[in-house]
């Protein structure tokens, strides 16, 4: 019950996914765009289908302060993965960190690809063995 | 060939999946903390602001920790039970007030009832989001070393108290309720 | 008494749609030509009941009728009259009647436009078309009736969802159901094939303009979605790879891969096998996004009021028809294998290859979408998959075929020659890679090596799709041969394909947004735009109230355009919504929103300048374009085709 309470305020308040800091950039612009980047990265709890970026909710903010307190502090991008990970879980990011439990995923492109590659050889090799049928003379070519 | 049983086989195993799947809360985001010790904190009380709240009063003894705040829907709609609890005393209730509102906080327990041996207030959160806080309530189950044995998220009934938390109790006491720990760890 | 009367005539659609669904499929079983033709007047008549219904529901909104749920809970007697009709599809039960409605509406269609078609076959689709539409009508009926009552009356209803007042979303559901639920036709067809089992090449020809019929209605609505999205979220993204925007783009992958697996089939008679799986699939994605909508298995923004026991009944249709057809499949698919020899370079080398790329995309979407389920699943954790990974792994399949498009267009059948393929398109390749390098340096002064390798890839895809047309264009003296509308469709459709290529490439890299604290009176600068501050005042809407800002945009000194955001507070459900303000135009568009207050008269503000943002939807709506002039192509509609259908040998066995 509580869920849907929370998910129908997230679906009410998306058309104000104005998550603006009102604190000032960071003035080095390489750390300002470390940290535009994580926070399009983070998945926002509450409203669980934006990032930290847009989200209005109050943790969205919250976590956001969080974060530019760290990179203010000098912390690196991959010990702000660590800190919310070991807080949230890998739930909390929307690029899915690399170790067993999802090699399958970061490998499945690769992995498809070569099957695809595999049956397209497979395909012409029997059909190179076929002699060439006419077109269809209804059928106009390009060249 | 078999190759044209790949495609309903491959059906097949999604469809298990789907089966399983609908059983399952995916906005449900478990604790990372589960098993670990409980992060360290120190806030202010929020009855007495001079006065601190924080692990170490929660050491040595199996107790709750109630995330909670006046603008929170579920929090009012389980006070009730928690209230009840508080009376039946079988373990502590610690009280984390999430970013509200002093005063409205206090009347909130003062016409709704205390269930708290005491309450912290997280004016910013930060310690909310230690341990890992998404969306109130919460109520953690700590162990006497301060270990996470359990985190519920949603209001707590009768229900999960008896079904996940009492059994959790009695493991780690021998009873209900704790008899209170002299020295050991 | 309507909305009763619109839940009888459910009822009675259902009993129709019972026969059509049984009995002609029979009939073409048992040869019975009195079976078969009942096929026609009962799709017939489920067209005219579900219209009835759907009348009914419209109609109780019009007049407030409160006393029906759905109404009570969708709507609002101070909501505007067109909004009023929006509603009727604004949730769960209603969208499903427009589900019927459309799917109906496309059984109508086919039972006017099969009459070439053997008796037979025609009897099939029909009664293919008409199990699916069995299987929504009891859903409808038994979980999700949208005439159920409301006892005692409400006295005013909910509002609709103040997200969904706005045109673009009035349009987006039915422009999209109307490309997913028809992607039911070529499943009707390939599934009646493979009962029939036989699969000529003039099925081919009969089922490419259904497909591409209902591809056209696809894109466009996703292209709706997502620009409704970009002007209405305010967050100023076109593209989240939420779970149900997934969804809708999966049967597009699989329609687009199945409209040239439809050529070929058309052309040579092979690939058979892949066009029939094809099309199997592509529906078969489109009820799997319905059964990811409206069973609450993931988390979606999308996501109606979700209901695990309406999900394991989805899962069950889902089950009978994709796993039906599927194991049909299995059954009777090894029997079409035809000869047909190709060469390496030679275009049906080159759909081939379309094919499996389209079928990687499609595969690395799905498997993305759905695997923090299986992880869960399995107890092995709970993941997030978002753009970060689909934006990296949609690219791996999407590059190379951006490339191979181009020179795809070119290849002629059986086998071309490397070298002619080389001298023609030499050019344009050469010029498409120097342009994609240079003028994202000369224009923004700077250019990451994706930049450069995605704008030279979508002028590529451009230049390859103009080359045609302008060459005969240009030799229009020496009277060349003419283009046919559908050669002027596959040239549109990849100029639409070059064109979002390069939208999305641009705004991704050059997207400037900025986010500040101003009070009325201040002026600053951003990517070369000064804005002025000039006023904050509040305005009453119809069903709203709201706080506008007025914004002054000057460059060079010169008045652009004034721009007024809102934020507004709808009366019943009195939550904040921002409306952005957007300067639009074809080079970039000018974004504006309104944050919150921060006290002493200041407001937080959004600004973005978005490049080329407009060709990602311009691309999409070029793609429509050619699949319109694809099918309007008169081969699809000549008595020659007629007359092949009835040379066409069928054989005696079937089902």
């Amino acid at each position: 019950m509580r869920y849907s309470l929370m998910a129908l305020g997230c679906l009410l308040s998306l058309g104000t996914a104005l998550a603006i800091d009102p604190e000032p950039p960071f003035e080095d612009p390489a750390l300002e765009a470390t940290y535009q980047e994580l926070i399009n990265e983070v998945r926002c709890l509450v409203c669980q289908n934006q990032t930290i970026a847009d989200s209005n909710a109050p943790l969205a903010s919250d976590l956001r302060r969080e974060i530019r307190k760290m990179m203010g502090e000098g912390a690196s991008r991959a010990e702000v993965i660590d800190f919310l990970v070991a807080r949230y879980g890998d739930f909390v990011l929307y690029r899915p960190p690399f170790q067993p439990t999802t090699w399958a995923l970061w490998g499945a492109p690769v992995f498809l690809l070569a099957i695809g590659a595999v049956v397209f050889g497979r395909i012409l090799r029997v059909r190179l063995r076929q002699p060439l049928g006419e077109s269809d003379p209804l059928d106009e070519t390009t060249s | 060939m078999w190759r044209y049983l790949i495609p309903i086989g491959v059906f097949a195993v999604l469809a298990a999946f789907f089966v399983r799947g609908l059983s399952l809360n995916p906005r449900y985001v478990p604790s990372p903390l589960l098993g670990k010790p409980a992060p360290e904190f120190e806030l202010p009380r929020l009855k007495d602001p001079g006065q601190r709240l924080g692990s170490q009063d929660l050491n040595g003894q199996v107790a709750l920790l109630n995330v909670w705040a006046t603008w929170c829907v579920g929090c009012r709609q389980e006070h009730g039970f928690l209230v009840e609890l508080a009376e039946a005393n079988d373990v502590p209730i610690y009280g984390l007030n999430w970013k509200d509102d002093r005063a409205r906080a206090l009347g909130w327990l003062s016409s709704l009832g205390d269930p708290y041996v005491a309450s912290a207030f997280d004016e910013l959160g930060e310690v909310a989001i230690d341990w890992g806080v998404y969306g109130a309530p919460e109520t953690f189950l700590l162990a006497r070393d301060g270990t996470v044995l359990y985190k519920h998220i949603a209001p707590l009934t009768r229900e999960v108290w008896a079904a996940e938390f009492v059994p959790r109790i009695i493991e780690q006491c021998g009873g209900l309720p704790c008899p209170p720990a002299d020295g050991e760890g | 008494m309507i909305p009763e009367l619109g839940q009888f005539a459910l009822i009675l659609a259902l009993g129709l749609t019972l026969i059509q669904a049984s009995v002609p499929l029979l009939g073409a079983a048992t040869q019975r030509e009195d079976w078969m033709a009942l096929a026609r007047p009962a799709a017939t008549g489920q067209f005219v009941f579900v219209a009835v219904a759907f009348l009914a529901l419209c109609h109780a909104f019009l007049n407030d009728d409160f006393s029906v749920r759905y109404v009570a809970m969708n709507s609002n007697t101070a909501l505007p009259t067109a909004y009023k009709i929006a509603a009727v599809w604004g949730a769960h039960e209603g969208s499903l009647l427009l589900w019927i409605l459309i799917l109906s509406t496309w059984t109508l269609a086919v039972t006017v436009g099969s009459r070439s078609l053997p008796e037979a076959f025609a009897a099939r689709v029909l009664g293919v078309l008409g199990i699916v539409s069995v299987g929504m009508l009891v859903f409808t009926l038994l979980t999700s009736n949208p005439f159920e009552r409301l006892f005692p009356a409400a006295a005013e209803g909910n509002d609709l969802n103040p997200l969904l007042q706005d045109p673009g979303l009035v349009m987006h559901p039915p422009i999209l159901y109307s490309g997913y639920v028809g992607l039911a036709v070529p499943f009707a067809f390939a599934v009646a094939a493979l009962l029939t089992g036989s699969l000529s090449s003039a099925w081919a020809r009969w089922a490419r303009p259904w497909t591409v019929a209902a591809w056209m209605f696809l894109t466009v609505g996703i292209a709706l979605g997502s620009w409704w999205a970009y002007y209405e979220l305010g967050w100023g993204g076109w593209w989240f790879w939420d779970p149900v925007e997934n969804a809708s783009f999966m049967p597009w992958l699989a329609g687009t891969a199945l409209i040239h697996s439809l050529a070929v089939t058309e052309r040579r008679g092979i690939f058979k096998s892949w066009t029939l799986l094809l099309a199997i699939a592509a529906f078969s994605l489109s009820l799997l996004g319905t059964f990811l909508v409206r069973s609450g298995i993931l988390v979606s923004v999308h996501a109606f009021a979700s209901d695990p026991a309406r999900g394991l009944f989805i899962l069950l249709l889902l089950s009978v028809i994709t796993g039906g057809s599927l194991i049909l499949y299995a059954v009777r698919a090894r029997h079409l294998t035809v000869e047909g020899g190709f060469r390496l370079i030679s275009r049906e080398s080159f759909l081939l290859m379309n094919n499996i790329l389209l079928v990687v995309a499609t595969a690395a979407v799905l498997f993305g979408t759905l695997y923090p389920l299986f992880l869960d699943a399995l107890g092995l954790g709970k993941i997030s998959v978002g753009p970060p990974y689909f934006n990296t792994v949609f690219l791996i399949p999407m590059l190379p075929l951006a490339v191979l498009i181009g020179v795809g267009m070119h290849s002629a059948w059986l086998r071309t020659s490397g070298e002619s393929l080389a001298r023609r398109l030499a050019l344009p390749a050469g010029v498409a890679l120097a342009l994609g390098i240079t003028i994202p340096w000369l224009v923004f002064g700077r250019a990451s090596a994706l930049t450069m390798i995605g704008v030279s890839a979508g002028l590529w895809v451009v230049g390859a799709a103009l080359l045609e047309p302008v060459k005969r264009v240009l030799r229009r003296g020496a009277a060349p041969m003419p283009l046919t509308r559908g050669q002027w469709g596959m040239s549109f459709a990849h100029l639409g394909v070059g064109v979002f290529i390069l939208g999305a490439t641009v705004t991704s890299s050059y997207n400037v947004e900025t986010d500040s604290s101003a009070s009325p009176g201040d002026r600053w600068e951003v990517d070369g735009y000064e804005l002025v501050f000039r006023d904050i005042r509040r305005i009453q809407g119809p069903n709203f109230e709201a706080t506008e800002g007025e914004f002054e945009v000057r460059r060079d000194g010169r008045l652009v355009t004034i721009l007024t955001p809102q934020k507004r507070v709808y009366r019943v459900q009195t939550s904040p919504m921002t409306e952005a303000a957007i300067d639009v135009g074809w080079g970039r568009d000018l974004f504006v929103a309104l944050g919150d207050p921060l006290g002493d008269g200041a407001w937080s503000l959004r600004v973005q300048v978005k490049p080329l943002i407009r060709f990602i939807w311009l691309g999409a709506l070029i793609m429509a374009f050619g699949g319109l002039l694809a099918i309007s192509d008169p081969r699809y509609r000549t008595k020659r085709a007629r007359q092949e259908a009835a040379l066409d040998p069928q054989p005696a066995e079937s089902v």
